[in-house]
């Protein structure tokens, strides 16, 4: 079910009729409003008349995180304060928070847009919807529970922790929806049996799961450990929060919510666009967003756009699930490769942590890359056979998603270091000369 | 039926002879000890005097180990001995994965390590065939 078919399935023709109007809009406000913008459209000799297709937004200058920090708290915004009636801020984790404000105007398509999400888990105004993302300035607990009440659903505002009484709730209130971190979701499942609770007898029967990274294989332990439908959703504050891609029951890749974003894969090198599914940064530009529109912003997550129509009727074209940020970008041989793929891989096959360490090297002019894996301490280690079988696995599939080649080395259980902050998965010893790069 | 340690090492420099050493400063003595070995990693198989106690130590030490279920055989010293032994098995249709032996001191038989598939059925046929098999308080402590 879409919450808005007319939208959701519009054809592409009129969608895309519907983004350039939305585009140059956007645009103009944010070069009238923005003194960040109208700078940086200046210096680039961006003319804005010049827009006549959406093909023109290769021409436009991006946004980075940087913007939105130098510009904290107020400097992004693109209406007077008096007109914003909330703010959210991003965590802050990896340097100064970032502020987003919302116009009465954004929070009502917020609303919207989240509604979308819940119905494309299969949800209805007859659900009972648990909300344990966190309320506050994250953007994950308000913006959940406003869709949820848009959609009509009943919505219980339980915001995080006390896992226990999470459990109680979703049993005694009969909830038929969980929205939460997957992480979390396996938590309450584990809580749940510890309680002696059997959640597959329970009425809940979706998931709706973002705001970190989680494996196909995650997915299907959760369904099974719940008895549920999981559903990918994606959002990140400086666009909107979550809202801005979700799957549908299909289970095939984000519809990206393109009504309201543009979305963009660019090389994060070269900063132009890859040929359509190939791997690359992820990039929004906001349609409808009156409080802080974002041009061409950065998002530093990594995904491809998913090929083809699907079978739901919604013409949004599809991203695949965020498997990487560019963040821990190298480039080995000539090839960008995101070591954080690695990880994605390592949660999916048994016998091994999601713990890795990439080494490279250079061996006369070429490249080496060999990545360490260590194996679980409960691994029938007598069995060489099956340690040389899971080498061989590990190789290929790594291999796969990195499209170089690579070495395997299966290292001791708990033997790469672990770190409290990030965690140092590469450790570059090519030569800076020789044009490496030095991490 | 035999407890045996396969421990997991890593293919540097150093990491047999530390494998060595925790077992030591754990005050394990090695009955028997062989390294099979790939081009990536190796695995020491070994039967020490106190197993659950060697386990204990290598684990906390950061080892990987498993314990392995093998049989002991005694071969008498000669030529044809091992042949016999291995012929016993064969006839019963048990596939040996593989095998290592100790010597022990003012002994006139040799101890062989057998891994095989379905060690009840090796057993069987071996005592079956008068080849004595040797109990595991034989070789450790029953820790």
């Amino acid at each position: 079910m879409a919450f808005q078919p007319d939208l959701e399935m519009m054809p592409r023709e009129r969608l895309e009729q519907l983004e350039l109007e939305r585009l140059r809009d956007t645009l103009g406000r944010v070069y009238a409003n923005v003194p960040l913008y109208r700078a940086k459209f200046d210096e680039a000799g961006f003319d804005l008349a010049s827009v006549t297709s959406l093909a023109d937004l290769v021409r436009v200058p991006f946004t980075v995180k940087d913007d939105l920090r130098s510009a904290y708290p107020y400097g992004m915004f693109a209406v007077p304060l008096h007109e914003i009636v909330r703010v959210h801020s991003s965590s802050g984790t990896t340097g100064q928070i970032t502020v987003v404000g919302y116009t009465r105007g954004d929070i009502d398509r917020w609303s919207d847009l989240m509604a979308r999400t819940y119905a494309a888990a299969g949800a209805t105004a007859d659900d009972i919807v648990q909300v344990t993302y966190g309320y506050g300035l994250f953007t994950g607990g308000l913006g959940a529970h406003y869709g949820s009440e848009r959609l009509g659903a009943l919505t219980i505002p339980v915001s995080g922790g006390n896992t226990k009484r999470q459990v109680q709730i979703l049993k005694d209130f009969g909830v038929t929806v969980l929205a939460c971190t997957p992480s979390y979701a396996q938590l309450i499942g584990e809580t749940a049996a510890e309680m002696g609770v059997d959640i597959r007898e329970l009425p809940l029967r979706a998931g709706v799961f973002g705001a970190e990274p989680w494996s196909e294989n995650m997915r299907r332990q959760i369904e099974d450990q719940l008895g549920i439908k999981a559903i990918d959703i994606y959002g990140l504050s400086e666009v909107i929060g979550p809202g801005v891609a979700a799957e549908c029951t299909e289970q095939n890749g984000l519809h990206v919510n393109e009504d309201h974003f543009l979305i963009e894969i660019v090389d994060p090198d070269t900063l132009k666009p890859v040929p359509d599914g190939e791997v690359g940064e992820v990039v929004f530009t906001t349609l409808t967003k009156e409080g802080i529109p974002v041009i061409r912003y950065r998002t530093r997550d990594i995904s491809r756009m998913v090929a083809g129509e699907c079978d739901c009727g919604r013409t949004f074209r599809r991203m695949q699930r965020v498997f990487g940020r560019t963040d821990d970008m190298l480039i080995v041989r000539g090839v960008n490769v995101f070591p954080s793929q690695i990880e994605q891989v390592l949660m999916d096959i048994p016998g091994v942590a999601p713990h890795y360490q990439v080494i490279l090297t250079r061996e006369g002019a070429l490249d080496n890359v060999e990545v360490h894996v260590e194996v679980t301490p409960d691994f029938a280690f007598d069995e060489i056979r099956a340690l040389e079988a899971l080498q061989r696995r590990l190789r290929a599939e790594i291999m796969s998603v990195l499209a170089v080649q690579v070495g395997v080395k299966l290292v001791e259980p708990k033997s790469i270091q672990r770190s409290e902050g990030k965690a140092k998965r590469v450790v570059d010893l090519r030569d800076v000369s020789k044009g490496g790069i030095l991490r | 039926m035999i407890d045996q340690l396969s421990v997991f090492l890593e293919n540097r420099p150093g990491r047999l002879a530390e494998m060595a050493q925790v077992l030591g400063d754990a005050g394990n003595n090695m009955r028997a000890f062989v390294v099979a070995d790939t081009a990536e990693f190796g695995v020491a198989r070994i039967i020490v005097d106190r197993p659950q106690a060697a386990r204990g130590a290598l684990q906390d030490a950061g080892f990987g180990v498993t314990v392995t279920q093998v049989i002991a055989v005694e071969v008498p010293d000669r030529p044809g001995g091992l042949a016999h032994v291995l012929d016993v098995l064969g006839r019963a249709g048990v596939n040996v994965e593989y095998a290592y032996c100790f010597v022990e001191p003012d002994s006139t038989v040799a101890v062989d390590i057998f891994r095989v598939e379905d060690p009840g059925t090796a057993v069987a046929a071996l005592e079956a065939a008068g080849i004595g098999v040797v109990p595991a308080g034989d070789i450790y402590e029953m820790d």
